[in-house]
């Protein structure tokens, strides 16, 4: 609807009849009249000034006001195929900006009844390459290198003998559909403290059985719901969903719970074009819920 | 020649009754806001496209599939990057507005009343069924007063349903207000054909006002009020 005020203000004047019609041809009864007309100032229904003013007088006003809004075109720039991606990658970094800054590191997700868990047989999952990767259970170890104190190989029974953490949470897709899913595992800070890892390390990265890779915040990893997760359901992982080890974060998007853990890498740099498989073509690199 | 001249210098004494309508911060927020919900719009659709759905994954229903020709981005990704920087925009001249008519007053002007209630049937019968107009009592009909108000709700709305979208774990209480994450998407979603009803519904008015109410909106000067007649 347009912006139409359509009513005169009660007292609301009118053309003043011995306005400029009369002066057209007498500059000094001109200005007079001007001022006359000044000290009587009108107003619009809405309270706006209102006036009577020459014909170039009222284009330089509206050219004055057209000028205030040229930064508005400056938008426009979205639209210039030389700027835009950078453009646009400036608002993802921005964004991610304010989700670190958003992100409670002792605030949990919800958590849920049983009732509420969704059946295993309709927990979905995406895969980018292959269902399911081949390994060896009885050789997979989990490879930790970077910043800790006990590099190495751990395996499973050393992953599976720390505390273990049971819990109803939603698993949310950057896709837009949602899950409330049971799982299992070890919290990623008790395993990263057994492993004697730098805590203050900006990152972890992870490199998984096929070749998908992620790198987290370390505030995420460190967050009490961040598992490293080996069971779904009270069973061992199925294939589809990660088997043997896989990230599970409830703060985070789907993208970001890397399955299929291979190797995972304590550090405060990413590599440059390494900063996760989903986010190196274009989603945001922090990924938080 | 000489009446070359007379014309001229009678060109330029001429006066004509201008209006300041529309004060700078509020085209300002109109333009960015403008821009901002049209790239939301498109984009979100882009992104409704990866799971046209308000259910479970499995079994998927598809509640409607946005055509390509109205999407923006490309692909999921595109989308969300083209949504994630105007949304910055959108809350920031939405805010701007807000403030502005809060502390000047104006709000007053556009805000809908339970009092404009029995005004809105007059103006639909007048604008849509050839009806008479009714007389003009304030700055704004009750109608506009009506679509204005619901413009700004569709984006307190869609702001707050944004956000549990977007951040429903920081954002928990409100998550908890909209009835959960699933439910924000649907409120998300509608906060949206709002929208879409009211840009139309602006568009069909500025086109019958003409070309002098629309540029009224850029440069705030009015020519030739009406109401100064």
């Amino acid at each position: 609807m347009s912006d139409e005020p359509q009513s005169s203000r009660p007292g609301n004047e009118s053309h003043p009849t011995d306005g400029p019609e009369h002066a057209e041809c007498d500059p000094l009864q001109d200005s007079k009249a001007e001022a006359a007309m000044v000290a009587r100032e009108r107003f619009g229904p809405a309270g706006e000034p209102v006036r009577d003013v020459s014909d170039p007088e009222r284009k330089r006003m509206n050219r004055r006001e057209l000028l205030k809004l040229v930064p508005v075109v400056a938008l426009g720039a979205f639209a210039v195929p030389k700027f835009q991606q950078g453009l646009l990658d400036r608002g993802l970094e921005f964004g991610d900006w304010a989700s670190a800054k958003l992100f409670g590191r002792h605030r949990l997700a919800e958590t849920f009844r049983n009732n509420d868990v969704a059946p295993l047989s309709r927990f979905p999952y995406n895969y980018y390459d292959v269902v399911a990767p081949e390994f060896d259970p009885a050789t997979w170890t989990l490879t930790v290198a970077g910043l800790v104190q006990r590099p190495g190989e751990y395996n499973l029974e050393q992953i599976t003998a720390l505390p273990k953490v049971v819990q109803n949470t939603r698993h949310v897709c950057v896709e837009g559909w949602d899950v409330i899913g049971n799982f299992g595992g070890t919290r990623a800070s008790d395993f990263l403290r057994a492993v004697g890892a730098d805590l203050t390390a900006r990152f972890l990265e992870v490199e998984c059985l096929d070749e998908y890779y992620e790198s987290i915040d370390m505030a995420t990893v460190l967050h009490p719901q961040t598992l490293f997760c080996y069971e779904m359901y009270g069973e061992p992982l199925a294939p589809g969903h990660g088997a043997p080890l896989r990230l599970q974060m409830p703060t985070k998007l789907g993208y970001k719970q890397a399955k299929y853990l291979d190797t995972i890498r304590v550090t405060n740099v990413l590599k440059g074009g390494m900063r996760g498989y989903w986010e190196d073509q274009g989603y945001d690199w922090y990924g938080g819920l | 020649m000489s009446s070359t001249v007379n014309v001229i210098e009678r060109k330029q004494t001429e006066r004509v009754t201008v209006a300041y309508e529309h004060p700078f911060v509020v085209r300002l927020a109109h333009w960015v806001g403008g821009v901002a919900v049209l790239v939301m719009i498109a984009s979100g659709l882009q992104i409704f496209i990866a799971f046209p759905s308000f259910g479970p994954k499995i079994p998927q229903q598809n509640f409607w599939i946005p055509p390509k020709s109205i999407v923006l981005g490309g692909w999921l990704a595109g989308g969300i990057q083209w949504h994630f920087a105007f949304m910055w925009f959108f809350m920031g001249s939405g805010l701007l507005y807000v403030v502005y008519q809060a502390v000047s007053g104006h709000w007053r002007q556009v805000l809908f009343m339970p009092r404009d209630i029995k005004g809105v049937w007059p103006m639909v019968r007048h604008y849509f069924l050839f009806g008479k107009k009714p007389p003009v009592e304030a700055a704004y009909n009750p109608l506009q007063k009506l679509a204005y108000t619901a413009a700004i709700f569709f984006g307190v709305l869609s702001t707050l349903t944004g956000l549990v979208v977007w951040k429903p774990v920081q954002f928990w209480w409100l998550t908890v207000l909209f009835g959960g994450f699933r439910s924000a998407r649907v409120w998300h979603f509608a906060s949206m054909c709002g929208f879409v009803l009211f840009i139309v519904g602006h568009l069909i008015m500025v086109a019958l006002h003409g070309w002098n109410n629309f540029y009224s909106m850029i440069t705030g000067y009015k020519r030739g009020p009406e109401y100064m007649d």
